[in-house]
């Protein structure tokens, strides 16, 4: 409301202090044979009170100005002139302007305090965000870029003799820099498409079967020691879907439960459609794909549960390298295609991803047979 | 091998420049190299190179013009090297004429491997009657397919998808080519046949069919039949 009142422009604010101002009064018109003027002056008083909570400074002062004049004129005797004949009521007419003056000049101040207040706290909270982005983001690319003019410089010093075997491990440093160097890119260019609003998804017959076996393949290096389980109807269908978001989407969440499970730990994948609902192919109408993603690590702790799809939000005691953009991003390309992620903690420990897609299906059966 | 052939590299960025001619030079191959369009295409014309390495983003013309018109007179490879790889660039570069494309950042081994299929097939007689890939044979005669010796029972489908695949071995074809090729002109953005079908393709032909190693899916682009 406040908000709101603030935007009035100047000229109305005048036209808002006149009316109300001369409503009141108006309305005071009539109580004034039974009640004493210093009535109408209190109810006058709260008027300009209200008005300065709202409005600013001169409209405030306009109105102070406005209310004595009619106190004097209308409200103490004799009526219908400036003249006061009793002298208490001059000094009380007098002490009624310099309150409703301080108080509209107070009240004015108070106001302003606060919207330094308020401006300063949301300056303060972007600069603690675009820190914390800084530094994620400084450390992210500064670490690899770092190994490679490290690993150079060595493999390049004429004073010191490296072994082959040595040489090989500094080379394997530099490409996993450039690979590493090259994800966190990949991250801000899907972050930066997000931001500006350009995903338009492409929708297309997805064969998610196919498409999730072929991210655990590019994945398999950091897969390696993880134990994969994948499941899904024998006849699952095609889902009208974008293949590129949905690549990326699951790319983001595997790799992410690779990075944050110990050794060992057992990365589950299950995809289904309308959930316990049976099957029954209709052209055109929307089925519900629910693909999950669950770890047997040690799952996220609660009190951050809301915060993980935040853009730059990394858990506070988070050991492995990121921007925090690989989950913000998994969450904009999902909705980009009306869907809905949710993270879960299990009962049994570890963590589950549940993504559910409106999504046309095509039975691939009545096409095999063609 | 053709490891002399002559191969003409059109990009404005001189480390990748400098870079290319390392790896080529090393593999035998003999290199020119232009560093806008207008010198592209002139070398183009005056040195007829065996193969040439367009980058889309030059400082003079938008590639894709480039490879419009060297496309007018070139008919040996253009492979394509980018770093605007978005689906709707592929597809236009490929419409286009381009043979392959490589996003940037890219790996030396898989350039090279590239450009050794994109070569190859240039060598390859047209009406060769039997291509053998690995354990596979096929007899575009008699339409018979063979896997490690044995007859595959394939549906006309599956077979015309297969050998169109293999006569452009190593080349990225996109969903609508293979589409309007197969089913034909009608059913170019009826992408779920195709799906499919190279599911159906690769039960009968991969040894694992959920890790293919013969046909490559190229997200959101196409297929590609895989020979090294």
């Amino acid at each position: 409301m406040k908000s709101i009142l603030s935007k009035i422009k100047i000229k109305n604010q005048y036209l808002i202090s006149i009316t109300s101002i001369s409503i009141v009064a108006a309305l005071c018109l009539f109580t004034r044979n039974y009640l004493d003027y210093k009535i109408a002056g209190y109810i006058l008083l709260v008027v300009v009170s209200l008005l300065a909570m709202f409005l600013d400074i001169l409209p405030v002062l306009l109105s102070a100005v406005l209310s004595a004049l009619i106190l004097n004129f209308l409200f103490i005797k004799p009526y219908y002139t400036f003249h006061i004949s009793d002298a208490e009521d001059t000094l009380l007419l007098f002490l009624f302007f310099i309150i409703t003056l301080i108080n509209g000049v107070l009240t004015h101040k108070i106001r302003k305090a606060e919207k330094i207040i308020q401006i300063k706290e949301v300056r303060s909270s972007t600069m603690k965000l675009y820190n914390a982005l800084l530094d994620s983001l400084s450390h992210e690319l500064r670490t690899p870029i770092s190994t490679i003019m490290g690993a150079i410089d060595t493999i390049q010093s004429q004073n010191i003799t490296i072994s082959e075997e040595n040489k090989l491990e500094l080379y394997s440093e530099i490409e996993k820099a450039s690979l590493r160097l090259n994800h966190q890119v990949e991250n801000l260019l899907n972050m930066s498409r997000l931001e500006s609003g350009v995903i338009r998804p492409k929708m297309d017959w997805c064969d998610l079967e196919e498409l999730i076996y072929n991210v655990l393949d590019k994945l398999k290096e950091d897969l390696e020691f993880h134990k994969i389980v994948f499941t899904t109807d024998e006849n699952l269908p095609l889902f009208k879907l974008d293949y590129g978001l949905m690549e990326q989407i699951i790319y983001n969440l595997i790799f992410n439960a690779s990075q944050y499970t110990p050794k060992g730990a057992q990365i589950k994948i299950n995809v289904e459609y309308n959930p316990d609902v049976d099957f029954e192919y209709e052209p055109d109408k929307l089925m519900h794909c629910v693909i999950t993603i669950s770890d047997d690590g040690s799952g996220f702790p609660e009190q951050e549960i809301d915060k993980v799809f935040d853009k730059f939000y990394r858990l506070q005691n988070s050991k492995t390298g990121g921007t925090g953009l690989g989950l913000s991003i998994v969450k904009g390309f999902v909705e980009a295609q009306n869907g809905k992620v949710i993270l879960e903690n299990k009962d049994e420990g570890g963590s589950i991803f549940k993504l559910s897609f409106p999504a046309l299906v095509m039975n691939t059966k009545e096409i095999s047979n063609e | 091998m053709n490891n002399s052939a002559k191969i003409l590299i059109i990009d404005d960025e001189v480390q990748i420049r400098k870079l290319l001619e390392i790896a080529l030079d090393s593999n035998g191959y003999k290199t020119i190299f232009a560093v806008n369009a207008k010198e592209g295409l002139s070398l183009a014309a005056n040195h007829q190179p065996d193969l040439i390495i367009l980058d889309l983003g030059l400082p003079d013309e938008d590639g894709q013009i480039v490879l419009k018109r060297l496309r007018e007179w070139f008919k040996k490879p253009v492979l394509i090297l980018t770093v605007k790889n978005t689906e709707e660039e592929i597809v236009k570069a490929l419409d286009n004429g381009a043979n392959d494309y490589l996003a940037k950042p890219f790996r030396t081994q898989e350039l090279l491997a590239r450009i050794r299929t994109a070569l190859r097939n240039l060598d390859q007689n047209e009406n060769e009657p039997i291509i053998q890939f690995g354990e596979i044979a096929i007899d575009f005669t008699s339409r018979i397919v063979k896997l490690k010796n044995e007859i595959l029972k394939l549906t006309v489908t599956e077979y015309n998808l297969l050998s169109i695949l293999v006569k452009n071995e190593g080349r990225v074809l996109t969903h609508q080519y293979l589409l309007k090729q197969v089913w034909g002109n009608s059913y170019s953005d009826q992408t779920q046949y195709l799906r499919v079908f190279v599911a159906q393709l690769r039960k009968k032909i991969e040894e694992d069919p959920n890790r293919p190693k013969y046909i490559i899916t190229e997200s959101g682009v196409g297929y590609r039949f895989n020979t090294y």
